[in-house]
């Protein structure tokens, strides 16, 4: 569980996670065509957040295909929000999303 | 998707699944510290889905060209499909196609999983793949896997299933499936 906190305490990994939650299975080349950071930059925190289990992979021939893997942070929410507090944490969630929505 | 390379990373050590063309809508993978034999058992066994999957019995002779059915009583089959390929204890393969009268026109689409034994643990992905483009089933089935996969795991690891999420209220599919497990 270090690992995942580890890894998501960077801004730069999470920007990489939202391209993947935006556009799932991408290319080390498609994921540096996106963001502005170094190939050898977007290379590394990939390997920070495979070995943290927050991206998953697939080989396709030559290609490395790059897949959001939420789990470990279900796990996380899993472990400290009770199953009764998870309704009224889901609205105020929804609160805050609908009211902050009108300023974009 | 059969070989797989295994690397070590300096914490895990990573098996990554081989796919042979197309690109798939989702990967998970998870960790689960059980022996494999038990793994699979969770994924074939409908005394043990019902434990973790939110009630449903998954039912099947698990033969190539067998069909299998998601069920549980009083409530209409969740999912019916056709066993693809089957290997134990390593990879199982089936069409996946939620019964609901909006979505039953819709092709079916494809689930595998792939169980790999680590050290202490069993590394399991899945991959969903072949759906159609505009798939209403891919859209709902969004963040359904994670929670299914930590349920299954909290089962292994501490014998107890988790409770399904009460943030269902806009799918009824889930909630139906909530009402009777709770």
């Amino acid at each position: 569980m270090d690992e995942v906190f580890k890894a998501l305490a960077d801004a730069s990994r999470r920007e990489l996670l939202d391209s993947l939650r935006a556009e799932n299975g991408q290319t080390l080349g498609e994921l540096c065509s996106r963001l502005a950071m170094t190939r050898q930059a977007v290379s590394k925190h990939l390997a920070i957040l495979e070995a943290a289990n927050l991206v998953a992979t697939v080989w396709r021939g030559r290609e490395k295909l790059h897949y959001l893997n939420p789990v470990p942070i279900h796990e996380i929410a899993d472990r400290w929000i009770g199953k009764f507090e998870r309704s009224r944490l889901d609205a105020l969630g929804d609160l805050k999303k609908a009211l902050e929505a009108r300023d974009e | 998707m059969s070989k797989l390379d295994a690397k070590a990373t300096a914490t895990r050590t990573i098996a990554t699944t081989r796919i042979e063309n197309g690109k798939p809508k989702f990967v998970y993978v998870i960790y689960i510290a059980a022996p494999i034999e038990k793994v699979w058992q969770a994924l074939t066994d409908p005394k043990m889905t019902e434990q973790y999957w939110f009630g449903y019995r998954l039912k099947s002779d698990w033969k190539v060209g067998s069909h299998y059915v998601s069920e549980k009583d009083g409530v209409p089959p969740f999912d019916k499909g056709i066993v693809l390929e089957c290997d134990p204890p390593r990879r199982l393969s089936y069409t996946w196609h939620p019964e609901h009268r909006d979505v039953l026109n819709e092709p079916h689409s494809r689930v595998t999983f792939e169980l790999v034994p680590l050290e202490n643990q069993v590394q399991l992905t899945i991959i969903h793949d072949e759906f159609e483009t505009g798939s209403k089933v891919f859209e709902r089935i969004s963040g359904g896997w994670p929670r299914v996969l930590s349920s299954l795991k909290s089962l292994l690891e501490t014998g107890h299933g988790l409770a399904p999420s009460w943030n269902d209220a806009d799918k009824p599919w889930l909630r139906q499936a909530a009402g009777r497990c709770a």
